[in-house]
Parts: C-alpha cells; structure tokens; sequence
C-alpha cells in the first residue's frame, strides 16, 4: 500500500483557483488598478495643485489661505456616491441678496466686494472680545475639507467642498461667559458695494443676521468656512468667511461674516424677522414640515437637466440625523420649524 | 397685405421667445435649474402679453391708429398659449407629475389656488375669442371678456405671493397694470386726446 505523505509546499485541492476567477484575473487586476489609482488620486493631484477639481477658476488667494493649504486635512468629511455640483453652478446659482434676488445676480454684481483688509467683530458674552484681522483671526485653525450636502429652502440641493473649521475652536479661544446662550452672526453691510442693499423696495433689513443656539454652534459639524473647491470662497459665496451648517436650510448659513457676538438671548434672524410663519429660527432640514407656499419632501438636486430632473427625496436633517438629531430631543419640531 | 405683415411680426416675435428659451435651456445656458427657469419666464411671460394686450384699446384711443386692434386677439391669444406652457412646465418640472401632489398643493397653497382660477378664466376668453362665440354672445361677448381685468388682478397676486425679498420687479407691473385700467374708466377714456388726427375713415 502506497501512503502519500503530501509535503508542506505541496497544494491541496481546495486551494485550486476555480476555472472563472483563472480566467477573469485580468479584469480582477485591471479593476484593482484603477481602483488604486483613483484612490491615490486626490493626493497626486494636491501635490501638483491644491484643486483637484474640474474646471476651478483660480482666485486670487490671499497669503494666510496659501499657508494654510498644505496643512489642510482634505477630505474630512465626505458624502457617499453623491456627485460633487460643478463648480461653475456652485457659482452662478447663489442666493446672496445683497448683490440682487436673481440667481445669477450675485457672481454678475459681487465684483466690487472687497474682502481684504477684513475685520471680525467678536463681541457679547465673551471672556475675549475684540477687532480681529481676518488674517489674526484664523490664525489658530486649521482646514478641513468638509464636503456637505446644502439644502435650500427654495427645495433645491448641492453637493458642495467648504474649507473651514468648526465653530467650537473658535468658541474654545473667545471664552463664553456662563450667560452666552446663542451666536448671532451678521453680515457686513456696504450698499455701495452690495446693489441689493441699495434697493428702496427691499423686504430685507439689513444687515443679514443669523444665530445659532450654543449647544448647535457646538456640534462638530457647525464649520466657519474660508474656501470650497480647494481654493478661497469666491465673492458670491460669502467670502471671506461664511458660516455652514449642513442639517439646515442653506439660510441659516450668513455670508461674508463682519460680526460675531455671543448673546443670552435668542436673536432675531432676518428671514424670521421678514415671514415668521415661512421661516423659523432653528429651519432644519425637515420634510414632514411643508413651507406654506411649496412642499419640502423633494428636491432637486441641481444641474437638474430639462428632460432628466434630478428629483430625489429630502432627508431629515439633510441627512446628518445621526450626528444632530440628540441636539432635538424633547422639542417638537413642527412648532420650532 | 399691410394687416398680414403686420400680423405676421407679432406672430414670430411671440413665438421667438419661447423657442429660444426652451433651446437655452436645453444646452443649460438658463443654469443647473433650468426647468425653474423656464417656468418663471412662462409665467412673467403670460404677465406681460396680458398687460400689452391691455394696452391696444388705450393706444388705439391715443394715436388713432387703428392697427393696434388688429393683433389684439392674437395677443391675447399668445398670452394664453403662454400661460399652458407655464402650467405645462409646471406641472412637469415642478410638480415631477405627481398628481396627487397636484391636490396637496390645489388646497394648500393661495398662490396656486389664485393662479388657478387666472388660468380657468383665460381658457374661457380663449374659448370663446372666435368669430362664432362673439356672434353667439352679442352684448355678453364683451362683458365675458371684462374678465381680463380680473385676471390681471389674479395674476399679479399671485406673482406678489411668490415674491420672496424684493418688491421692484412685481411692482413695476402693478403700476402699469393699474395706469392701464385706469385709463378704462369712462371718465377718463372720453378724456384721452387723440395725439394724430384721422386722415380718413378706413
């Protein structure tokens, strides 16, 4: 009787590479391939260039931006399988009344802002308030790339890359006094370089002021923005520093920021101020809670071509209940809209 | 053949805009919102060819031209042409063809209600602008077509009601909408002088 003492190095049948995988090991490798390559693609491409998206207009980025974009944690937080808008609509589709209330106004108009030399007000309930040079002011910070989904409240959605930080470093270096309840921002007023300002029929009174309650400016997601696309926040955007809070209607995120003020009590915002029954103060992304001229459980999330609407769902929250939704409990969100 | 040329203007400067935009849309030339775009213009589309529509009788009185009466009905046919394609567009671009959103929206929103019934009463002009109906309706043709004041009035409301933030544009229109009424009262139309003298009776 022949025993066979197989040796270690011999194969054994189960190890044997099925007939399909043999014959498709071309296609396996190809697509692992590629799947490297467009991995390690982002971080090729920052090396040669800070933007690594498709047709960016370069800007004209002032020499703390520079310095702060090799640091730059990109990529921070990202969407699953949701396309990045182009840029070129992330840009000429604005909401920025200040330069006019078409949607184009604001890249047509928004040429004359300047946004350097740029001060920030930190006042209110702080422990250090005071005129910061924009440059001094975003000294401590790092960037963060943080690409967000943004929902309007017109029922229209991006998929946009901000560069900024969170809002609670900023809170960490002005030290909130006991009384500081809420954040109220305020956007710069200058009607002889904001046209929207300047009109007599304008339901607006200016200056734009938004707010946040403490706990919400709190949470990691609350950002101060600085660019978007790998570059500085172009002017109709709200350069040079703008407030995003993703889980709310695109709104609440104020513009070309000028003042900071820690407050005790809830501010008075300026959409609530105009339609209190359209538009709250907390104006979460919410689509069982309609606004009063249009539903809010769909969007379109744009380029939406002629014959190919992109129409999708809302999501609670735009989607980042998991990371807000514990900010809510207890309040009913049909009355605090 | 001066009647025909003159119509013929009307008809391709009416029908250019539309097309065009319809096209610009198509190569995204209106923005990533095209649809939203193109149910806008429909609309202040509608608008405006009501309020030059309007504005026929008025001129005709002012400079005694009698040509301005020729392309009314055509107008206002054109206005109503528009008004289906904003409603089209609407239901389309907007709506995504939900009809039971259609019913939602119908009960819920003043806006739409008001754009509604402005819509209902242009299709009962538009039915009965024929040579047949006027005929038919003697003395209540024109008093069925009185509705068009109304409907100006419907259509600026409801243009007031999507007004967000600023009133230039929607108030624009009012004021010509009211100077064009106003020059409807009895008292002050037997005052409108006639800027030319007939030469003949046609």
């Amino acid at each position: 009787m022949l025993i066979k003492l197989p040796s270690t190095s011999d194969c054994k049948e189960t190890d044997v590479t099925p007939e399909s995988i043999y014959l498709s090991r071309r296609a396996l490798l190809g697509a692992s391939v590629t799947g490297l390559a467009v991995s390690a693609l982002p971080r090729w491409a920052n090396a040669a260039d800070p933007s690594q998206y498709a047709d960016v207009e370069p800007g004209a980025a002032p020499q703390w931006f520079k310095d702060k974009l090799a640091s730059t944690k990109w990529q921070a937080v990202n969407v699953n399988n949701e396309a990045i808008t182009p840029f070129k609509d992330a840009t000429h589709y604005n909401n920025f009344y200040e330069f006019g209330t078409d949607k184009g106004d604001p890249a047509q108009n928004s040429g004359a802002l300047k946004t350097e030399p740029w001060s920030v007000v930190i006042d209110g309930e702080v422990g250090k308030p005071g005129r910061y040079a924009l440059e001094d002011f975003m000294k401590p910070y790092q960037l963060e790339e943080r690409i967000y989904r943004l929902r309007c409240v017109e029922a229209w959605s991006m998929v946009i890359p901000w560069m900024g930080f969170p809002i609670s470093e900023l809170l960490k270096q002005v030290e909130p006094t006991s009384n500081a309840k809420y954040i109220r921002f305020e956007t710069l007023q200058d009607p002889k370089s904001m046209p929207g300002q300047r009109s007599g029929f304008a339901l607006i009174d200016w200056p734009y002021v938004e707010g946040l309650r403490l706990d919400e400016a709190m949470n990691p997601l609350a950002i101060l923005a600085v660019g978007m696309y790998g570059r500085e926040l172009p002017n109709q955007n709200g350069a040079p520093l703008r407030l995003v809070v993703p889980w709310k209607y695109g709104f609440k995120s104020v513009k070309s920021i000028v003042r900071i003020s820690l407050v005790s009590e809830q501010p008075k915002t300026t959409w609530q101020s105009i339609a209190a029954n359209e538009y709250g103060f907390y104006a979460n992304v919410n689509p069982t809670v309609d606004h009063p001229r249009w539903t809010q459980a769909r969007e379109r999330r744009l380029p939406s071509g002629l014959f190919s609407p992109n129409v999708r769902q809302t999501e609670m929250f735009n989607g980042y209940g998991e990371q807000v939704a514990a900010l809510y409990t207890g309040l009913d969100l049909r009355k605090n809209y | 053949m001066r009647f025909l040329v003159w119509r013929l203007a009307v008809f391709l400067a009416c029908c250019v805009a539309p097309v065009l935009w319809v096209y610009q849309a198509w190569i995204f030339a209106l923005g990533p919102d095209p649809g939203k775009v193109l149910v806008d213009r429909l609309g202040l589309g509608t608008l405006i060819l009501l309020l030059i529509t309007l504005a026929m009788t008025p001129l005709q009185r002012l400079t005694g031209w009698p040509d301005w009466i020729v392309v009314r009905r055509q107008l206002g046919l054109w206005c109503f042409t528009y008004v289906l394609m904003h409603m089209t567009g609407y239901a389309f671009f907007i709506l995504g063809l939900d009809w039971g959103q259609l019913g939602v929206e119908l009960v819920k929103r003043p806006y739409i209600i008001v754009g509604s019934l402005a819509f209902l009463c242009l299709v009962a002009l538009a039915v009965t602008s024929n040579r047949y109906s006027q005929r038919r309706l003697g003395a209540r043709w024109k008093k069925l077509h009185r509705l068009s004041y109304l409907i100006l009035g419907l259509g600026l409301l409801h243009f007031l009601w999507i007004v967000r933030a600023d009133l230039k544009e929607w108030s624009l229109y009012a004021v010509i909408g009211a100077l064009l009424l106003i020059l409807r009262i009895p008292a002050i139309a037997r005052r409108i002088p006639r800027i030319y003298k007939r030469k003949t009776v046609v």
